[in-house]
C-alpha cells in the first residue's frame, strides 16, 4: 500500500477522535472565568426579613454555598430535593440566591417544596446574577473561607456530582 | 384672517405641551451616537442562553439584562474596550463572537492559513511528481533501435 495514503488517513483518525470526544461535552457548560477569583461583592435584601441585608463579606470564615435559583425555574424543582437533603444534614450553609423572582412567589415555592438554605437574598433585576456571570438557572457557586470561588456547576445539581464533587471540595476545603 | 388664525393655531399648538413631549421623542445626536455604540457592542458579544445568537439578536431575558447592562455602561461613559472587559470577566471569552488572539487561540486563528499553505505544498509536490512521471525518459540506443526495427517491419501495412 501507497505510504502517502497513510497522512490522509491519519489526519482523519485525529480528527474523527477530536469530535468524538466533542460529542460527549455539554455544550451548554462554558467554564467559568471567575473559578479561582474572589466572589464578587453583593449586599442584598434577606427574601424572609427584607430589612437584613446579606452578602458574601458576611460569610468569610466559612465554605458556603451559593444556589441560584427562582420559582419559574423548572429545572430547580430537579435538584431540589437533593439541596433539601444537603441542607438537612446542615454540612455546609447553603445560601440561596433568588434570581429574577417576585418574593411572594419566591416565599410561597419554598414553602411548597421545602426552604434547604440559610437564608434567600433578592436579586430582584438580576444584577448580581451578571456578576456572578450566571445565564442559567439553576447554577451552584462552591466558596472558599478566603471568599474565593472554587467550582461552578452549571444546571442541577445531581446526586453525582454532589458525592464526587461538590461534597468531597467542601470537605477539603473545611479543614484547610 | 384665514391666515391669522391659522398661524395663531399653530403657535398655540407649538407652545403647548404636545409639541415638547415631541422635541423629547426626538433623538439627540449624542443618543444615536450611544445607541448606534450600544447596537454594535451587542452584535460582538454571544447570548449564552441561545448560543447561536448575539445578544443583539437574542430575547432571552439574560440578552435583554446584558443590553441593559451596555447602555448604562455608555451612559456612564465607560469605552467600548471596558465593557467588553466587563462581559469577559463574568463570562469568559466565549461571550465574545470574534475570539481574541492567545497562545490557546492560536490553532483557530492560524489553522485556515496554515491549511491554505499544506495544500499547496501538496498540490506543488502533486503536479511535481505528475510531470516527471508524464515526461517520457530519452529511450537508450538499444531501445531505439528496437522500437526502429518494429516500426520498420509495420511499413507500408496498416495496422489494425
Amino acid at each position: 500500500m501507497n505510504k502517502k495514503l497513510l497522512i490522509p488517513l491519519g489526519i482523519f483518525v485525529v480528527l474523527c477522535a477530536f469530535l468524538l470526544v466533542g460529542l460527549w461535552r455539554d455544550p451548554r457548560e462554558v467554564p467559568s472565568p471567575l473559578i479561582g477569583k474572589p466572589a464578587p461583592a453583593f449586599t442584598l435584601a434577606q427574601l424572609h426579613e427584607p430589612a437584613k441585608t446579606l452578602g458574601p463579606a458576611d460569610l468569610k470564615g466559612q465554605v458556603w454555598l451559593l444556589n441560584v435559583w427562582a420559582s419559574w425555574c423548572v429545572s430547580c424543582r430537579e435538584e431540589h430535593p437533593l439541596l433539601v437533603e444537603l441542607g438537612k444534614s446542615k454540612v455546609v450553609p447553603i445560601v440561596g440566591l433568588n434570581y429574577k423572582d417576585e418574593s411572594v412567589a419566591g416565599k410561597r415555592w419554598l414553602a411548597q417544596f421545602g426552604d434547604p438554605y440559610n437564608v434567600s437574598v433578592v436579586d430582584r433585576d438580576g444584577r448580581v446574577g451578571i456578576d456572578w456571570g450566571v445565564y442559567g438557572v439553576p447554577e451552584t457557586f462552591v466558596v472558599d473561607k478566603a471568599g474565593t470561588i472554587r467550582y461552578k456547576q452549571i444546571g442541577p445539581i445531581t446526586a453525582e456530582a454532589l458525592e464526587k464533587k461538590i461534597l468531597p471540595l467542601v470537605r477539603e476545603l473545611q479543614k484547610s | 384672517m384665514k391666515r391669522l388664525a391659522m398661524l395663531l393655531l399653530l403657535a398655540v399648538i407649538a407652545s403647548s405641551p404636545l409639541a415638547t413631549l415631541a422635541a423629547d421623542a426626538v433623538p439627540t445626536e449624542k443618543d444615536s451616537i450611544a445607541a448606534a455604540r450600544a447596537v454594535k457592542l451587542s452584535e460582538k458579544l454571544r447570548c449564552l442562553v441561545c448560543q447561536n445568537q448575539t445578544i443583539a439578536d437574542s430575547n432571552a431575558e439574560l440578552a435583554q439584562d446584558l443590553r441593559r447592562q451596555i447602555h448604562e455602561q455608555i451612559a456612564a461613559g465607560r469605552s467600548d474596550d471596558e465593557i467588553v472587559a466587563y462581559m469577559v470577566a463574568r463570562y469568559g471569552d466565549f461571550v465574545l463572537y470574534q475570539p481574541p488572539v492567545k497562545p490557546t487561540t492560536a490553532l483557530l486563528w492560524a489553522g485556515p492559513g496554515l491549511l491554505v499553505v499544506f495544500g499547496f505544498i501538496a498540490l506543488a509536490r502533486i503536479l511535481r511528481a505528475r510531470r516527471a512521471r508524464d515526461a517520457a525518459p530519452p529511450l537508450t540506443a538499444e531501445e531505439r533501435e528496437r522500437a526502429e526495427r518494429l516500426l520498420g517491419s509495420n511499413n507500408g501495412k496498416d495496422s489494425p
